[in-house]
């Protein structure tokens, strides 16, 4: 605590009082929730790897079945080919093209994939906001039935579901949503219950609005980060769980091909030609991870707090 | 004498299970003057927020009624009547962090009553009601594009403020809403209250714990202590010569910023005496009552000098 | 008779951030008297908890860095300690109450197994010696029935009953210096009155020194000695309660003094308010950090930092206003008339 004694000139010594023009100053720059989760999203690095990835077997998925030279159920006499230039993948016991037959199976097991993610969305949203919103005696037996279904065993369901309908793609999808949306159905009901009792949610009801317009303007928006991270995470498990059951001789059946069936097909073969175990079990690990990495990347973007 | 804007006639509001409820609020009756500002006070969870919250229909409550300007608000049912109720009585919250939607820009949170009453549908004419409420709050349009996450504790709490007043109302619950911000930025929020009281001819009920702010802004202040109103009447009365034990309690608890007085300061310890049916509301003076049994009464007004 | 327990000098703690590093205390120093109590006020974010876990080395590293400065207890340096040597300090010489109970309580374990673990911890004595000092405490701190109340759970105590067993535990090992950040900022006036009540026992019991950090006027002149106020992370005014209280110097202090209104503040009359919001951490402002909010700032405010310039043998403020050539500027009229007001009660009832 000194007393410094340097001369200063007298001049600046005039008030000149409060100085700043802008007495509500903000920062620069308004970035929106959804703009600063993209920024935080673009810096996870295995984020965007797994982002990258997605887009390769998506496009791949699209456009090799449409250019390539072959058709996946075209048989052309090479049987158990090794890759090479010509078949890159080379060709299974029918004399098939694995390469296109792979591309072909990533549309099926994408489309299964995300057929199931988007229905556990639709029945798991109506059923946890109902659920949450209502509250009581509604909300209590609504979930016990959620309870309940949980607690059959699960392959069970699915194996009587597939000797009942005839393996085929729409079984297939009914068995993975059967349950499936139970899981979205909690969290939901989690945030809305959460949500609900927020002071803006208080303050909208105070200003006369009725439960359309609460569920529209503020459980969906507040809600949609969960919403989002559990479909991403949906669908790897769903696409896994489809080439589990393939591989058990429960999924698609012949001639089409999804990455577990060829998977299951390729086993049979592993010691002459491991190629066709190979490829199908390297994109089911590759797309998994790569759903799973974009999912864990939103979540962190959307709640960095949430991270170590 | 001003006119009665609302009347509590015994509200009582139960939570849990019938058979064995909190009864966070137990049969109270006061009434709000048109203009004036009503203080609530007492200590943490003897149901202020409840009464707050019972009054503005956020609750069914469990019996009892709200008179505003002589109709039952709980009893409205179509969905026209509800609408004209919420245009006259709205609230500020508590936490400024919690009360303002993340999602939205300061412009939409003060534009989502006109949405619901389907106000200044005209995108200009809207723009500028916008502009106006933050004036009146002491903010500026440029804040209109801005999200609730970039301002701070007490620019939050304006714009909560200018939520409340975007429908015109002419009666506002404020839940504590300044127990959230530092000295310095409670005094701009207290200020702006006051303000558009002035401008708008607003009445009041400030919920607080903060007693001196709640002298302060206050014309009356009721007293509450576990579900009960036990002591109402005129600032003044209530600071100077307080009736009730437990409001004597709460008045010798309240540090000043003065040192000296400080250090002479006694508490008085209040115990609750249990009061039977038959107590009830006994006048002090014309404007000043104080609720027991008209023994506890009596003894009271003994240890009391006015 | 007043001998020195701590002494700070220029302690700067930075923290590392995405955003920038934040310079959350920048060179502060005070000195705190053997059975005295020091409150620190100011307002959020002013730098008032980083200084307090500071000196008991709580700061988090990384991401917060001990950037300079000398924490002098008893004239032993705790900057360069060991963790080691921390643990030591902690609880045995140096206690500390937070404002919240809750986190200073293990939910799971009983409220006396707590006490004892304290006190086994850091004095050679036996279970059951450890057992009867706690039930002495719990009694000490205003527990009624503590016998019974020694073998129950966080959760059947009230907010204040919680916050009074955190205190009877900081007290279990005897330190020599309590640090008590808001201890009752999240409690009711009434429970307030009596934490207060029960820390100045103590103190005067058993001689303890205090730090107390609260944004509470009314509370700092009710407990302290020796009052720092701090803004944007320095002490901007320092001195005896009276001096603060009755003779502030600076325009921050006049500014917090001015905008609490007291109970016989006219409700007619707007309170007195300090425009404009505190300063970005990461960039602090050139010159005296209060120049942006400050109706008296002069130029030399947004130029140049002001030294402490010292107003009398134990109070000091950091203002440009106190220097030589300034012009003299009377104290704002609103805090002039209530502080006469104060005085004037107090000759009334002298004389
Ligand atoms: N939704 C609810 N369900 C069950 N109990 C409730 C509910 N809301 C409040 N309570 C209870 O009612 C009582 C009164 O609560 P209230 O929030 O009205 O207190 P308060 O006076 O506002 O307190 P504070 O000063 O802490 O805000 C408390 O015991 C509380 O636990
Ligand atoms: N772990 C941390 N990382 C980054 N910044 C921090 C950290 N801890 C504190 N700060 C910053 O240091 C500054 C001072 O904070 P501090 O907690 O000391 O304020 P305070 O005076 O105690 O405020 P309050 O009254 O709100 O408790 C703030 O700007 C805060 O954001
Ligand atoms: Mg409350
Ligand atoms: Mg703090």
């Amino acid at each position: 605590m000194s007393q410094h004694d340097q001369k200063i000139d007298k001049e600046l010594f005039r008030i000149v009082g409060v100085q700043n023009e802008e007495a509500e100053k903000l920062s620069n720059k308004s970035v929106s929730f959804w703009k600063e989760v993209f920024l935080r999203f673009s810096q996870n690095k295995l984020a965007i790897i797994g982002l990258i990835v997605l887009m390769a077997v998506i496009l791949m998925a699209i456009f090799v079945p449409v250019f390539s030279q072959y058709n996946y159920r075209e048989q052309l006499g090479v049987y158990n080919a090794a890759p090479s230039l010509s078949h890159w993948f080379g060709t299974d016991d029918l004399g098939r093209d694995v390469f296109v037959r792979v591309w072909e199976g990533a549309r099926i097991s994408l489309f299964i994939g995300i057929t199931a993610a988007v229905i556990d969305l639709i029945i798991g949203v109506l059923w946890g906001s109902i659920s949450g919103l209502a509250g009581g005696r509604v909300d209590n037996i609504m979930m016990r039935i959620a309870d309940v279904l949980t607690a059959v065993p699960y392959l069970l369901v699915v194996i009587v579901l597939l000797v009942v309908l005839q393996p085929g793609l729409v079984p297939m999808i009914i068995a993975l949503s059967i349950t499936g949306w139970i899981n979205m159905a909690r969290i939901v009901r989690g945030e809305v219950l959460s949500i609900k009792n927020q002071e803006y949610v208080l303050a909208a009801r105070t200003l006369g609005a009725n439960t359309k317009h609460l569920i529209i303007r503020h459980l969906i928006p507040n809600a949609l980060g969960a919403i989002l991270v559990t479909m991403t995470l949906t669908v790897p498990s769903a696409i896994f769980t489809e080439s589990f059951l393939s591989y058990l001789g429960l999924g698609v059946p012949a001639p089409t091909a999804s990455w577990g069936t060829m998977a299951s097909e390729g086993n049979n073969a592993i010691t002459n030609a491991p190629w066709r175990l190979l490829f199908p079990a390297l994109f089911i690990s590759l797309t998994i991870f790569a759903f799973n990495a974009v999912g864990d990347g939103l979540r962190d973007a959307l709640d960095p707090k949430l991270r170590k | 004498m001003a006119k009665k804007l609302v009347e509590i006639k015994n509200l009582k509001q139960y939570f849990g299970s019938p058979s064995n409820p909190i009864k966070a609020v137990d049969g109270i009756s006061f009434d709000i003057y048109e203009g004036e500002t009503l203080g609530l006070v007492g200590e943490s969870g003897c149901g202020k927020s409840t009464t707050g919250r019972s009054i503005i229909r956020l609750y069914d409550i469990t019996g009892g009624e709200v008179l505003f300007n002589g109709e039952n608000v709980h009893d409205k049912k179509s969905g026209k009547d509800l609408k004209k109720f919420n245009r006259e009585m709205q609230m500020i919250f508590q936490d400024p962090y919690a009360s303002l939607n993340p999602r939205m820009t300061a412009g939409e949170i003060i534009a989502e009553g006109f949405i619901i009453h389907g106000l200044y549908k005209n995108k200009k004419e809207r723009q500028e009601k916008i502009t106006s409420l933050l004036e009146a709050v002491g903010l500026n349009k440029e804040h209109a594009n801005r999200y609730a996450h970039e301002f701070s504790g007490g620019q939050r709490q304006r714009i909560g403020i200018a939520r409340a007043l975007s429908l015109d109302p002419s009666f506002i619950i404020a839940d504590e809403p300044i127990s959230a911000l530092d000295v310095s930025i409670q005094a701009q929020v207290v200020n702006l209250l006051k303000q558009i009281q002035k401008d708008r001819g607003l009445t009041y009920l400030f919920i607080a714990h903060d007693l001196s702010m709640v002298k302060y802004i206050s014309d009356r202040i009721a007293v509450m202590y576990s579900g009960k109103i036990v002591e109402v009447g005129p600032a003044d009365d209530i600071y100077n010569s307080p009736v009730h034990p437990y409001t004597k309690s709460l008045l010798s608890a309240i540090p000043l910023p003065d040192p000296i007085s400080e250090t002479k300061r006694t508490r008085i310890p209040y115990t609750h005496e249990e009061q039977d049916e038959t107590a009830s509301f006994h006048p002090v003076n014309d404007k000043h009552f104080v609720y027991g049994t008209e023994k506890s009464f009596q003894k009271w007004m003994n240890n009391t000098s006015i | 008779m007043s001998e020195t327990i701590l002494k700070v000098k220029d302690l700067k703690i930075n923290f590392k951030t995405y955003a920038g590093i934040v310079q959350a205390v920048r060179g502060v120093n005070f000195e705190l008297n053997v059975g005295e109590t020091l409150a620190i006020v100011g307002e959020s974010g002013s730098g008032k908890s980083v200084t307090s876990n500071a000196l008991m080395k709580l700061i988090p590293q990384p991401p917060g860095i001990y950037e300079s400065g000398e924490i002098l207890f008893n004239g032993r340096d705790l900057i360069p300690l060991s963790d080691k040597e921390m643990t030591k300090v902690r609880g045995n010489d140096i206690a500390m109450i937070f404002q919240d109970p809750m986190t200073s309580l293990n939910p799971t374990m009983k409220i006396g197994r707590q006490i004892t673990e304290v006190i086994l911890k850091h004095k050679k004595v036996t279970r059951s010696d450890a057992k009867n000092r706690a039930i002495e405490l719990l009694t000490q701190v205003g527990i009624p029935m503590p016998e019974k109340r020694y073998n129950q759970y966080p959760h059947e105590f009230s907010g204040g009953m919680r916050q009074r067993v955190v205190i009877a535990i900081a007290l279990a090992a005897d330190p020599k210096l309590l640090i008590a950040d808001e201890p009752t900022t999240a409690l009711d006036v009434t429970i307030q009155a009596q934490i207060l009540e029960l820390m100045k026992e103590i103190q005067k019991k058993s001689n303890t020194s205090i730090i107390f950090i609260t944004h509470d006027l009314g509370v700092v002149a009710n407990i302290a000695d020796r009052v720092a106020v701090m803004y944007a992370g320095q002490i901007v005014e320092y001195g005896t309660v009276n001096e603060i209280f009755y003779n502030p110097k600076h325009p921050y202090t006049w500014g917090l003094l001015g905008s609490m209104p007291d109970l016989d503040n006219k409700s007619d009359e707007l309170l007195r308010t300090i425009p404009g919001s505190p300063p970005d951490l990461i960039h602090p402002p050139k010159g005296d950090a209060f120049a942006p909010r400050n109706e008296f700032a002069m130029a030399i405010d947004y130029e140049k930092e002001p030294p402490m310039f010292q107003v009398s043998e134990t109070h000091f403020a950091k203002t440009w206003l106190l220097h030589p050539d300034a012009p003299e500027i009377p104290i704002p009229d609103a805090v002039a008339r209530r502080i006469e007001g104060f005085l004037a009660k107090e000759d009334q009832v002298n004389g």
